[in-house]
């Protein structure tokens, strides 16, 4: 077994929420770029609800990480060096990646904020049009996807017990931030009652992400072998559960129904699942 | 005046008086905690944002049926490849003329990347003034020309202070002496870890019983940067496959 003696770095609540906002953020950006890209008129309104969601959610993010610093008036230290006031970037790191990351993907938000807020009157995009506007949201899903998986390797690049020991973390976090995403457009696209199909489709994408990211949950405590035993304690055995619930629960609902109730409670479910998830990997590795 | 300094504890000598402790905090202006009584006579607990120098106690039983006591200052080792460095994104952490590593307190902003990095539970956060704290090899003494104050105040000479090639040589001669006496434990931390601890240790038992990852456990964070990202990768590109395929048009069907 690998051998740890460190001091936790008690990131918290703060993280937690910035995690799982973060990893929604990009993945409903994603979701609605690939809806757009595939060029289905009748999901034009559920892209453009992607686009409209990503930015309320991902603004929230700077502030839980500004925050969570010891000096909040120093957030500016991630991206400016303060001695040269030259760009402070370091590649192999992944907190210093992140911070650029977030803001980058901040600006393709803003844009395609502002163009689905324009189409909402006009019916069509008033800018980004064509093959631009098709590059323009490849390359912010891009960032958005980065987003949601980086932040489980900035917990492996460390030599914290549990994050350390295992590979799988940002994967299990972007398949994770891809089925919250699904999940939370079906929500508001059922509330917002838009068209059905779009509805199925979010839906049937979320069966894939949830296998996608049950299959990343095993490899995950595959890669972490005897160390995985930390999770036995039952505070997080419990979590463990409600992260199982919020995975395999929507998952035989989506299977089994498309009426309402269950749709919604599905939704809900993978929710609260992607949140324990990151509760219980970030304070379960801590304490 | 650069020069490449460094420590060499050496265990064999250390009576446990925590002067070290004490100079460090007197010198560096550390109130400390409060101190925690437990069942032994290590009342600081740990290395953290107040204690830099911390004298560990572990007590061992002897062959002949009695208890031997392992006494150790630990200290931050100012890695030649240092982790709590490689992560910290605001470039707050430096190395220093002296070959030391460094937090500039003017830099920090206190987002503990490196506490999470540290292999040797060396850094706190200080909630007072928000940033990462741990030793700075007496910066300020070393610029100063004198040496750090654990190393000058320390009655035994068990914290020894030099260039790091002579502590090497120190520490090496002092190693074949034990070995030379019988002491068949005894052996030398920190110089094939982190590509060379600029704080040396003598020790008498495994690196392990003393809080310290053995060479083996001796590893950068960085060691899991591309698989993470390949492992996010793969992910991203199976779940856009996923996407597409769900997100086709069925004509109608479903």
């Amino acid at each position: 077994m690998p051998q740890h003696f460190v001091a936790p770095p008690q990131w918290e609540w703060y993280i937690v929420w910035y995690f799982f906002l973060g990893g929604l953020a990009g993945g409903a950006y994603a979701l609605g770029a690939i809806l757009r890209l595939m060029g289905d008129q009748r999901d034009a309104p559920v892209s453009r609800l992607a686009f409209l969601a990503t930015l309320p959610i991902l603004a929230i993010c700077p502030i839980l990480l500004t925050l969570d610093l010891g000096r909040p008036l120093r957030f500016w230290h991630m991206l400016i060096d303060s001695r040269t006031f030259g760009l402070n970037f370091k590649y192999w790191s992944p907190m210093s990646v992140g911070a650029w990351v977030l803001l980058i993907f901040s600006l393709f938000a803003l844009v395609s904020f502002l163009e689905a807020l324009g189409s909402l009157r006009s019916g069509r995009a008033p800018f980004l049009t064509g093959a631009l506007g098709r590059v323009f949201v490849i390359v912010g899903a891009f960032f958005g996807l980065f987003l949601a998986g980086y932040t489980g390797v900035l917990l492996s690049v460390s030599n914290q017990p549990i994050w350390s020991d295992t590979w799988a973390l940002g994967g299990l976090f972007l398949a994770s931030g891809l089925s919250v995403a699904a999940a939370a457009l079906t929500l508001v696209a059922r509330l917002g009652r838009h068209e059905e199909s779009a509805e199925a489709k979010l839906s049937r994408a979320d069966r894939y992400f949830t296998i996608l990211e049950l299959a990343l949950l095993v490899v995950f405590f595959l890669s972490l072998g005897a160390v995985g035993t930390q999770f036995l304690q039952p505070r997080w055995l419990a979590l463990w559960v409600v992260v199982l619930i919020g995975i395999l629960v929507p998952f035989v609902l989506q299977m089994a129904s498309v009426r309402r109730t269950p749709v919604m409670l599905a939704a809900v479910l993978t929710l609260v699942g992607g949140l324990a998830l990151r509760i219980v990997v970030i304070f379960g590795a801590q304490m | 005046m650069a020069r490449t300094v460094g420590f060499f504890t050496d265990t064999t000598l250390c009576i446990g008086c925590k002067a070290c402790e004490v100079a460090c905090k007197e010198w560096n202006q550390l109130p400390g905690h409060a101190p925690a009584f437990g069942d032994g006579y290590d009342n600081t607990g740990q290395l953290d944002e107040q204690n830099w120098r911390h004298v560990q106690f572990h007590e061992r039983p002897t062959a002949k049926g009695g208890v031997a006591w392992n006494m150790m200052s630990d200290v931050c080792k100012h890695c030649a490849q240092a982790s709590c460095m490689e992560v910290c994104p605001t470039n707050a952490i430096i190395r220093t003329e002296f070959d030391t590593v460094y937090i500039q307190p003017s830099v920090c902003n206190g987002c503990r990347d490196c506490i999470a990095a540290c292999p040797y539970h060396v850094i706190g956060f200080d909630e007072a003034s928000g940033l990462a704290r741990k030793c700075t090899f007496c910066y300020d003494r070393l610029q100063a020309n004198l040496m750090p104050a654990c190393a000058k105040a320390c009655p035994t000479e068990s914290i020894k202070f030099g260039d790091l090639d002579t502590m090497r040589g120190v520490a090496g001669a002092r190693l074949n002496q034990l070995r030379g006496q019988g002491m068949s434990e005894a052996r030398l931390y920190g110089d094939k870890e982190y590509g060379g601890l600029h704080a040396l240790f003598l020790l008498t038992d495994k690196p392990e019983a003393y809080g310290l990852p053995n060479t083996e456990n001796a590893v950068l964070p960085r060691r899991n940067n591309m698989r993470s990202y390949l492992g996010s990768a793969v992910t991203a590109a199976l779940g856009i496959v996923g996407a597409v395929f769900a997100f086709r048009d069925r004509g109608g069907k479903e």
